[in-house]
C-alpha cells in the first residue's frame, strides 16, 4: 500500500519529459519575443528621438512637404518634411492593389472554378515560382523594361511613381493570387452544389456564393499584397526616381519612405538629426506594418462572425 | 400517373458500373423511398434525375430519364431549368451563409425574379410550407447559420421550395438530424406531396416506412424490388429484401 502511494506521488519518466518539452517551447517562443520588443524599442527609441531630442515637430514631419534633413528652413528648424514619401509610398501602393486585385481573384477563379487541371498542373507552379523570385529582378526587369517604355511613351526621363506601381503589380500579383486561391479552395464544395442545384449557372455560382462567401479571405489577401508592396525597398528604388519631390503626376521622380531610406542610410552619422530622422521613417514602416497585420486580423474575425 | 420515367439506366464512374439497368416509374404526387445498404446507388440514382452527376468528372451515363415526355439527358435540355423543375435537398443541412432571407431568395433571384414584393411573397409562402415561417418571420435578417441543424435543414427544404419545382429529391435530409427535429421534417415532407413528387434516400427503415408510398430497394447498383412500401415491408417478394428489412445485413 505505502509502495503504490510512493508510486503515485512521484514523477514519472514521461511528466519530466512533458515539462521539459513545455520549457524548451516556452524559451523558443520567449526568445522570439524578446527579439521582436528588442525591434520595436530600438525603432521606437531612435524614431522618436527626432521629436524629443532634435526638437521637430510632430506635425512638421508629418505634414511638411520639403525634405533636407541637413538644412534649415526659413522658421530656423530643420527640412524634414516627410508628407513626400508617405504619399509616395501610399499611392504606388494603393496603384499596385488596385490593378493586381482583379487579375489575381480571374486568376484565382480559373484555377479553381473554370480549370482546376490546369490550374493545378501548370499554373500553381508557375506561381509558386513568381513568388519566389527575389525583389532586385523585378526591379532590374523594371528598369530595363518598364523605365524605357514609359520614357519612349509620356516622355521625360521614365522614373515615377507609374513605373514603381507598375513593379509592384508585378511583384504582388502571385502572392495576392496564391493566397485568393487557398481562400476559394477553401469554400465548402456544397455551397457549390446547393446553388447549382436550384438552377444557378456557374457564373452566379461564382458570383452569387463562392466569392461572397470568400470575400474576407479576398480582402485578407489583397490587405497582404499591400503591406508587401508597402514595404518593398529595393524594386521600387530602382524604378521610381528617388527624388523626395510631392508627387504632382505619375510619370515623374518621386519617392517613397523605403526607397529614401534605402538611399540614405549609409550616408548619415549615428545620433546626428539626419539619421534619426531616417529612423522616423522607419517608425512609419513599422506601424503601417503593423496596421496592415491588425487589419487582416479583423476582417479575419469579421469573416468568422457572418 | 407516372411523373418521372427511368428507363434502362445504366451509370458508370470511369469504368466502374455504379448502376445496372435500372427501369423505375416515380409517380406523381406521391413520395418514392430509395433504400439499401451504403454504396449500393440509391443515392447516385437519386443524383441522376437532377443531373447532379454531370458535375462527377468520369460520370457516363446511358438510358433515359424522363420527365413528364422529355429526355433530361437529351442535348437540347436546358439543365439550369431542368434544375429549377427538380430541386434537391441535401444530407448534410447546407445553407449559404446569408441571411434567412437571402437564402430563400437566393433561387428566386437567379431565375430573373427581381420585384421585391415578389421575392417578398415567395420567401414567406416558401417558408411557410417548408414550415419554419412562424421560428424565423421576426428575424429573417439573421444568418442562416446561426440556426439549428434541423432548422437549417427546413430553410434548405424552403430554398428548393422557392423556386417552385415539381419533383422534390432528398438524399438523406434526415440523418444529420436529431429524432425531434426529424420527427419534424417527416411531417413536413407528408403534407408536400399534395403539390410536389418527392423521392427520398434514406437509411433508416422506419423512415421509409412510416412516410412513403413506394418503395424501391437498391443492392450492389441493381432495383431488387419495387412495389408499395406497405408491400415491400410486410410481404416482400425477394429473399434479399426480406434479409435487408429484417436487419439480417447492411
Amino acid at each position: 500500500m505505502e509502495d503504490s502511494q510512493k508510486k503515485l506521488a512521484e514523477h514519472s519518466g514521461k511528466s519530466r519529459l512533458e515539462k521539459i518539452g513545455k520549457t524548451i517551447s516556452f524559451l523558443c517562443i520567449a526568445f522570439i519575443v524578446f527579439v521582436v520588443l528588442s525591434i520595436l524599442y530600438f525603432v521606437a527609441s531612435k524614431g522618436i528621438a527626432t521629436f524629443t531630442k532634435d526638437g521637430v515637430s510632430l506635425i512638421d514631419f508629418l505634414t511638411g512637404k520639403i525634405w533636407n534633413p541637413g538644412s534649415i528652413g526659413e522658421n530656423g528648424k530643420p527640412l524634414t518634411g516627410a508628407l513626400p514619401m508617405i504619399a509616395g509610398s501610399f499611392i504606388v501602393t494603393l496603384l499596385a492593389a488596385a490593378v493586381a486585385t482583379p487579375f489575381a481573384i480571374g486568376a484565382a477563379i480559373f484555377m479553381t472554378e473554370i480549370s482546376p487541371t490546369v490550374g493545378k498542373k501548370i499554373l500553381q507552379p508557375v506561381i509558386e515560382l513568381l513568388v519566389g523570385i527575389p525583389s532586385v529582378v523585378y526591379g532590374f526587369i523594371g528598369l530595363s523594361v518598364v523605365v524605357p517604355f514609359m520614357r519612349n511613351t509620356f516622355g521625360g526621363s521614365g522614373f515615377g511613381i507609374i513605373s514603381a506601381a507598375i513593379v509592384l503589380f508585378v511583384m504582388i500579383l502571385p502572392t495576392v493570387t496564391s493566397m485568393s486561391v487557398d481562400t476559394l479552395k477553401s469554400v465548402p464544395r456544397y455551397y457549390r452544389e446547393a446553388s447549382l442545384a436550384l438552377g444557378a449557372t456557374r457564373w452566379q455560382t461564382i458570383y452569387k456564393v463562392v466569392l461572397r462567401s470568400a470575400t474576407p479571405g479576398l480582402l485578407t489577401a489583397v490587405v497582404f499584397g499591400m503591406a508587401r508592396a508597402f514595404g518593398e525597398a529595393l524594386a521600387v528604388q530602382m524604378v521610381i526616381g528617388n527624388a523626395a519631390l510631392m508627387p504632382t503626376n505619375l510619370i515623374t521622380p518621386a519617392s517613397t519612405l523605403t526607397s529614401i531610406l534605402t538611399m540614405n542610410m549609409g550616408n548619415t552619422v549615428m545620433g546626428t538629426l539626419e539619421n534619426n530622422v531616417l529612423w522616423s521613417l522607419a517608425l512609419i514602416l513599422l506601424v503601417m506594418a503593423l496596421f496592415f497585420n491588425i487589419l487582416t486580423r479583423w476582417i479575419g474575425k469579421k469573416g468568422a462572425m457572418n | 400517373m407516372s411523373k418521372v420515367t427511368i428507363k434502362e439506366l445504366n451509370l458508370f464512374y470511369g469504368k466502374f458500373q455504379a448502376l445496372h439497368n435500372i427501369n423505375l416509374p416515380i409517380l406523381k404526387n406521391e413520395i418514392t423511398a430509395f433504400i439499401g445498404p451504403s454504396g449500393c446507388g440509391k443515392s447516385t440514382l437519386i443524383k441522376s434525375l437532377n443531373r447532379m452527376n454531370d458535375l462527377v468528372e468520369g460520370c457516363t451515363i446511358s438510358g433515359e430519364v424522363k420527365m413528364d415526355d422529355e429526355n433530361i439527358y437529351a442535348k437540347e435540355c436546358n439543365i439550369n431549368l431542368l434544375r429549377k423543375r427538380v430541386g434537391m435537398v441535401f444530407q448534410q443541412p447546407n445553407p449559404f451563409p446569408m441571411s434567412i432571407y437571402d437564402n430563400i431568395a437566393y433561387g428566386p433571384r437567379t431565375h430573373g425574379i427581381k420585384n421585391k414584393q415578389i421575392v417578398d411573397e415567395l420567401v414567406e409562402k416558401s417558408l411557410r410550407k417548408a414550415a419554419i415561417w412562424e421560428e424565423v418571420k421576426d428575424d429573417l435578417k439573421k444568418n442562416a447559420l446561426s440556426l439549428s441543424g434541423g432548422q437549417q435543414q427546413r430553410i434548405c427544404i424552403a430554398r428548393a421550395l422557392a423556386v417552385d419545382p415539381e419533383v422534390l429529391l432528398m438524399d438523406e435530409p434526415t440523418s444529420a438530424l436529431d429524432p425531434i427535429s426529424t420527427a419534424k421534417i417527416e411531417e413536413l415532407v407528408i403534407g408536400l406531396k399534395k403539390d410536389y413528387t418527392l423521392v427520398i434516400v434514406t437509411h433508416n427503415m422506419q423512415q421509409a416506412s412510416r412516410i412513403s408510398d413506394k418503395t424501391a430497394f437498391f443492392l450492389n447498383g441493381k432495383i431488387i424490388e419495387y412495389d408499395e412500401t406497405r408491400k415491400i415491408f410486410t410481404n416482400p417478394k425477394k429473399q434479399e429484401t426480406e434479409d435487408y428489412i429484417s436487419g439480417r445485413f447492411g
